[in-house]
């Protein structure tokens, strides 16, 4: 499992390689870093900071302001319930209830087992197929709160 | 590799035209060729086996000679997907499957139709063969979108025959910064972001502004729930993107620019890299751009999942390296923007638009749309709609004509009740406003605004106190809390619609809205919070009665808001059939036996409204 990977400074010197040690490119190191890892561990950050030459706390404040990273570890499979305006009309706030009675976990959180992590999108952009779940990149659209169990059941 | 580099690389306008006319030339455009959609809505509803099946039978059949394969950008028509269009008739096959694929491409390569394919008008029940024919595209005006359909993004070549980079070719050849300028200018161009700035008159300010180095932007952050115009253009045509940047950055004299796209659209990455590294191979993009002298180049920045990032400052504030923070705006970005240097910042639509302009003229451009605004718009049009998709349309035309015109109405027979536009900072326009023409100024009397371009339709059974709650909340997360009348106005008036929709609504809440709303719109410090009361001011404006019953009867008259609704069972309609029972995810509903009506337990209700959706007897009653 990649979240028990510990950062390493050769894999993270290889990203800030990337982007030339850009501090100016700070989100994307830290989005690679994350794909690398699957979140940001404190050690990570500590190295990208090191690497860019800039504070810490620059590097926490980024990474604590962006809603595409997680400070925590997460689990292997990511559940997005998308809660755009188009798939709010059509019911997605009772497809997420589902989703998080079935999970017995709140949006943002991540199962014990760190085998389900769930979040929230504001809009995905296929609005034709609304409401939509997006589980570890596939689209499974016209979601209804029956359909929850099996698309879960799915993903082992 | 830096052969290849060398030999590919055209150094004059003249070899411009020259590869264009050996593309041209190599390219037989009476071969049948079979298009299928690659945008993200199509291949969430399967393109992906479609396009695996054609390739399967071209390959099968030896066809590779008689029939060609294109994956393309979205044609709109996102309801109806995977889209196949047959070319160069624009044959249009919707919902096609992978099990369709063998057909099409047997039929294709024998000159017939796969009639079963071809879209049927709900209200003549007649088949459309051409895709031209079919309703919700016969009324657009397709400026932008209609090369979509037609060019394989990943491939500069298809961008090339259609005529692509021309306008770059004429500018650097014949033009100068100015004339560039004052073209647009007069083309009557405005942003597309949202703001409607006349986009002429800030590439001037941005050119005559002092500094070192000068920056562009195309903004990508498409933020707004229920938009992705963006997106699409980005991942159908990134070329006419980049090809409009660069005219803008000649224009403005800037050596360097930035994409900056949202994170959640990974597919609009890839496609502008790769547009970006094919350009660069051309040497379209780089240093001594088609042997002009003039250099510039454009580097891909992912946001990071925050809507603010969509405010000019704060996307800079970002590209920086920092967090996501507007500033005030004292100073412009044309004067001081990206690393304290003169930045020009435009919407991907915006620059979408300027090859357009260069190619066909000003005075061309400007006979299109209305004194409101120049130009076509595009608008994505969801939520409760028959015809779900992306649509161009000119401005001016009514809110009426894309409803019903091209939307196709409303589904199931319901009622019209508003249409959101403009995103979170937009507002809900009313029935009584249909006929309103859509444009900047227009919208703006009415309460909303253009925005990018979301277009969400409601119905009925949409709560338009929910709705306001529904952006209130978003905006709430979403507010960087660097000032305070957006940190704490919005989560006051969270706090007050949550009170109005779980019961506890009181008299003087609307006031306290209002006044609220008031300090928001004159003390934040960014467009986000000044914006962010809209929602809550035009459902009060039009939809006052629904706050109304809210607060005073405890009802929720669409029966959306779960606390002042409840469930019972029609006896007198419910056949026992079970299907409520099945779909309850917690056994509140009982079975009693074939013929009996089946018993809800209002005490284990949750309320989720399962029954409700399954039952197609009318036998549960929401109230």
């Amino acid at each position: 499992m990649k979240a028990e990977v510990k950062p390493t400074g050769q894999k993270i010197k290889s990203i800030l390689a990337r982007h030339q040690s850009d501090p100016g490119m700070l989100v994307p190191i830290l989005q690679d870093v994350q794909v690398e890892y699957n979140y940001l561990p404190r050690e990570a950050l500590v190295l990208v900071g090191e690497g860019l030459d800039i504070p810490l706390s620059q590097v926490y404040s980024v990474a604590s302001f962006f809603k595409a990273f997680s400070l925590k570890p997460r689990g292997r499979h990511l559940i997005n319930v998308c809660l755009g305006t188009a798939c709010h009309v059509r019911g997605a706030g009772r497809v997420l209830d589902e989703v998080e009675r079935k999970l017995g976990i709140k949006s943002g959180e991540t199962t014990k087992d760190l085998k389900y992590t769930l979040e929230t999108v504001n809009c995905v952009g296929a609005c034709a197929l609304g409401p939509i779940v997006v589980i570890d990149g596939n689209y499974t659209g016209e979601m209804t709160g029956s359909k929850v169990k099996p698309l879960l059941e799915s993903y082992k | 590799m830096a052969n290849k580099q060398t030999s590919n690389r055209l150094n004059s306008v003249v070899k411009l035209e020259a590869l264009r006319n050996a593309i041209l030339a190599e390219r037989n455009p009476n071969k049948p060729c079979i298009t299928v959609c690659g945008g993200t809505g199509c291949l969430a509803l399967g393109a992906e086996g479609v396009i695996a099946g054609i390739k399967r039978g071209i390959e099968k059949g030896g066809l590779e000679g008689k029939l060609a394969l294109r994956i393309t950008g979205c044609p709109g028509f996102c309801e109806k997907g995977p889209l196949v269009v047959i070319k160069p008739e624009n044959i249009l096959y919707q919902q096609v499957k992978a099990a369709d694929a063998a057909e099409i491409v047997s039929e294709t390569v024998k000159g017939n139709i796969v009639d079963r394919l071809l879209y049927v008008d709900p209200d003549t029940g007649k088949k459309t063969t051409y895709e031209s024919d079919v309703p919700f595209y016969k009324k657009q005006k397709r400026l932008l979108l209609s090369d979509n359909s037609s060019i394989d993004p990943t491939k500069i070549e298809d961008y090339l025959a259609l005529g692509g980079y021309a306008a770059l070719g004429k500018v650097l050849s014949n033009m100068t910064p100015e004339g560039v300028i004052s073209e647009v200018k007069r083309s009557g161009l405005r942003g597309r972001g949202g703001g409607g700035f006349p986009t002429g008159a800030k590439w001037e300010t941005c050119r005559k502004a002092e500094g070192e180095k000068r920056y562009v932007i195309c903004n990508c952050d498409e933020g707004d729930p229920g938009a992705f115009m963006d997106r699409s253009l980005m991942e159908g045509n990134p070329h006419s993107v980049l090809e409009g940047m660069i005219i803008g950055a000649y224009a403005i004299g800037s050596h360097e620019g930035y994409i900056y796209v949202r994170n959640e659209y990974p597919l609009a990455v890839k496609n502008a890299e790769i547009a970006i590294k094919q350009a660069e191979e051309y040497g379209l993009l780089g240093k001594n751009i088609l042997g002009s002298g003039f250099d510039f180049s454009v580097k891909i920045s992912r946001g990071g999942g925050a809507f603010v990032c969509g405010e000019s400052t704060a996307l800079m504030a970002s590209l920086e390296g920092k967090v996501g923070e507007p500033r005030a705006k004292y100073v412009h970005t044309s004067d001081k923007g990206l690393w304290e240097q003169p930045t020009n910042l435009n919407n991907v639509e915006t620059w979408a638009n300027v090859p357009l302009i260069i190619d066909n003229g000003a005075d061309w451009y400007a006979k299109i749309g209305s004194e409101g605004g120049r130009g076509t718009k595009i608008f994505s049009l969801v939520g409760k709609i028959n015809n779900t998709g992306l649509i161009e349309v000119p401005m001016g035309i009514t809110l009426r004509e894309i409803i019903y015109g091209i939307g196709g109405g409303i589904p199931d027979g319901k009622k019209f009740k508003a249409v959101q536009t403009g995103g979170p900072s937009g507002g809900c326009i009313p029935e009584s406003f249909l006929d309103l023409p859509v444009d900047f100024d227009q919208l703006d009397k009415a309460g909303s605004m253009m925005g990018s371009g979301g277009m969400i339709i409601m119905d009925e059974d949409s709560c338009m106190v929910d709705i306001a709650k529904y952006f209130i909340n978003f905006l709430e997360g979403e507010s960087c809390g660097k000032c305070l009348p957006c940190r704490e106005g919005l989560k006051r008036m969270s706090q007050i619609l949550a009170d109005i929709t779980e019961g506890r609504g009181k008299e003087g809440d609307i006031d306290l809205l209002e006044r609220l709303s008031a300090t928001l719109v004159d003390c934040s410090l960014c467009a986000l919070g000044s914006t962010a009361p809209n929602p809550v001011l035009t459902t009060l404006r039009y939809f006052r009665d629904e706050y109304e019953a809210h607060i005073k009867d405890k009802k929720c008259p669409a029966g959306v808001c779960k606390a002042l609704v409840a469930y019972s069972i029609d006896e007198e309609k419910c056949p026992g059939c079970g299907l409520c029972v099945k779909a309850c995810p917690v056994e509140a509903i009982t079975d009693m036996g074939k013929k009996k009506p089946v018993i809800l337990d209002k005490e284990k209700c949750i309320k989720c409204g399962a029954c409700y959706d399954v039952c197609k007897l009318g036998a549960v009653i929401r109230k």
